[in-house]
């Protein structure tokens, strides 16, 4: 599999990463490495073997479904850069 | 060309837990915006989430409702987007090993001679998070975000594209809302969102394999709007392929007032997810013990109770399916039965008289003013003669009005059926006498006098003779 630049550009807008054509050239370098180095791990044969999920081989714990957290809107918003009636405003969204 | 249309469902149910699917902030409803939103609903960094105990108690129980694989090991993945009211920029679901596996729910089509059942397959169900609201119009190009919904739990149910119409798909969706209800893991609160689907809508000629391009109907929140929906789609499909047109893949959203979906502005690569599992989360361990300890919770389930019902109390098919429409229905059913009542008879009214009233006033059941076991004292006042069918209607009239029990009422209005045969008998010959031409059509061979002789003699007792005991008596008086 092999990459172009305007994959790369792709991929950076879904990311909503801002990158100039002279780092998009870099990152198309690296990235193509990367590639490269799977395309020969793709040589073993991985039949059989179950994916990994998580590095360490233990499972999720789990909480008891009480509330234990209180009402801080007023600390949380404090650091908000705008507010009003208790919601947190953004540049306007389109369906 | 005859067509055929394909519809598969994907219905997000929220699960009733008292707390976020990731943390301990509550998941109450209509609070003030953003006083249930915690440092993980806000998405700050360094927070961890904590997977809740009861979110998962509800993906088994649904599995075990819907005879489903549940998963011993399910794996939490990021899906990715970027949208305000999903801080993190990504939101935690389940992609390829969901708790829930494939299952199936049979469903009921129509009524009448035309009804028919049907097997729904479950492709899979899935744990996830909810994301926030948008609120609109708060101030001139800006947008309002409250994260109190951020991180509710979510089971999404994704069925395989089994139905055929409008009709199938509102009854699978109908039963599925009753179900959930049902084993008590969402309130189904379809204003509030608590029970929202997503259609999956395609075309084909009808006999034909390959599934035509379909599109996404999002968001329904009412039955009648996704009949109307599924409806209008449905059409217009067949009309763009019948003008020489091609159907894009899309997401449509159904517009009330006009009756018409529309497709959404595409989001250019919006499908484009990424997921992956997530770093943050173990694999969720789910052991035979696990389910076994749900299992022993669990209620008797609707098909279960259907089949006992007509098992144990000789109910027919459509009558135990009627009762068994809801838990609520049941229970009251299966409670008037305890108190004394005879079944079929505590069948016909609940179906009947009950469902009528509720209708007519737009009430659930539980809300009913006349208690089981008020019901089943009206239903033993019948069962013994005390009173005829059409006085235990004025009867019920009454109690529903909360002018008193069954006894007091009977009382009160006079309405005990006359059973005593020497009073009937007084009866019968005043209208024997009386009616000379109808006792000499009846000798003539003419039955239907007979009936008519009937009427005359439960009209002179006003109503309250046996009339059983009028029709022997008369029977007997003419030498019949």
């Amino acid at each position: 599999m092999s990459l172009n630049s305007a994959d790369i550009k792709r991929i950076a807008h879904l990311a909503r990463i801002e990158v100039s054509d002279t780092e998009a050239e870099a990152t198309l370098t690296k990235l193509t490495g990367i590639l490269g180095l799977i395309e020969q791990m793709q040589a073993v044969d991985t039949k059989g073997i179950v994916p990994m999920s998580h590095s360490q081989d233990v499972t999720q714990r789990l909480r008891d479904d009480v509330v234990t957290e209180t009402n801080q809107r007023e600390l949380f918003q404090s650091i908000a850069p705008a507010v009003e009636g208790g919601l947190y405003l953004v540049p306007k969204v389109i369906e | 060309m005859e067509w055929e249309v394909v519809i598969g469902l994907e219905t997000h149910t929220q699960l009733q837990t008292k707390t976020k699917i990731f943390s301990g902030a509550s998941t109450a409803f209509g609070s003030e915006p953003n006083t249930q939103a915690c440092v993980v609903s806000l998405a700050l960094p360094g927070v961890l989430p904590v997977l809740n105990r009861e979110a998962v108690k509800c993906a088994i129980k649904f599995g075990l409702a819907v005879n489903a694989e549940i998963a011993p090991r399910s794996v939490f993945a990021r899906k990715n987007y970027f949208y305000p009211d999903l801080p993190k920029g990504y939101q935690i679901s389940q992609y390829e090993l969901p708790v829930v596996g494939k299952g199936s729910m049979t469903i009921q089509v129509g009524a009448g001679d035309k009804a028919y059942e049907k097997v729904i397959n479950i492709t899979r169900a899935h744990l996830e998070e909810d994301a926030g609201k948008s609120v609109h119009g708060a101030q001139e190009g800006m947008s309002g975000i409250d994260l109190n919904r951020a991180g509710t739990p979510l089971l999404e149910i994704v069925t395989e594209p089994d139905m055929r119409s409008a009709a199938e798909a509102v009854a699978y969706a109908k039963k599925l809302h009753d179900l959930v209800q049902w084993i008590g893991i969402c309130d189904g609160n379809m204003q509030e969102g608590s029970f929202r689907c997503d259609v999956n809508v395609s075309v084909r000629p009808k006999g034909t394999e390959k599934l035509g391009t379909r599109r996404e109907i999002k968001n329904l929140n009412s039955f009648k709007f996704m009949q109307q929906a599924i409806e209008y789609e449905t059409n217009w499909q067949i009309e763009t392929l019948e003008d020489g047109g091609t159907i894009q893949q899309a997401t449509v959203l159904f517009n009330p007032d006009t009756g018409e979906t529309r497709a959404m502005r595409s989001k250019e690569e919006a499908n484009d997810y990424r997921y992956f599992p997530d770093p943050d989360l173990l694999p969720l361990a789910i052991s035979e013990a696990d389910i076994s300890t749900v299992k022993a919770e669990m209620p008797e389930l609707p098909e279960a109770m259907k089949a006992r019902f007509e098992a144990e109390y000789g109910l027919a098919h459509y009558d135990a399916n009627a009762l068994t429409s809801s838990r609520a229905t049941a229970d009251y059913f299966v409670a008037t039965v305890n108190a004394g009542s005879d079944a079929k008879l505590a069948a016909n009214w609940v179906m009947g008289s009950v469902s009528a009233k509720l209708n007519a006033e737009d009430k659930e059941i539980s809300a009913s003013p006349i208690t089981p076991s008020d019901l089943a004292s009206l239903i033993k006042r019948i069962q013994d003669g005390t009173i005829s069918n059409n006085a235990a209607k004025q009867v019920f009239e009454a109690m529903w009005a909360g002018e008193g029990n069954a006894d007091s009422i009977i009382e009160s209005k006079g309405l005990k059926q006359v059973s005593d045969s020497g009073a009937i008998e007084a009866i019968v010959d005043e209208v024997i006498a009386a009616n000379d031409t109808m006792v000499e059509e009846f000798k003539a061979g003419k039955e239907k006098a007979f009936n008519a002789l009937v009427g005359q003699a439960m009209k002179a007792s006003k109503g309250k003779a046996n009339p059983a005991q009028v029709n022997e008596i008369l029977k007997k008086k003419l030498g019949a």
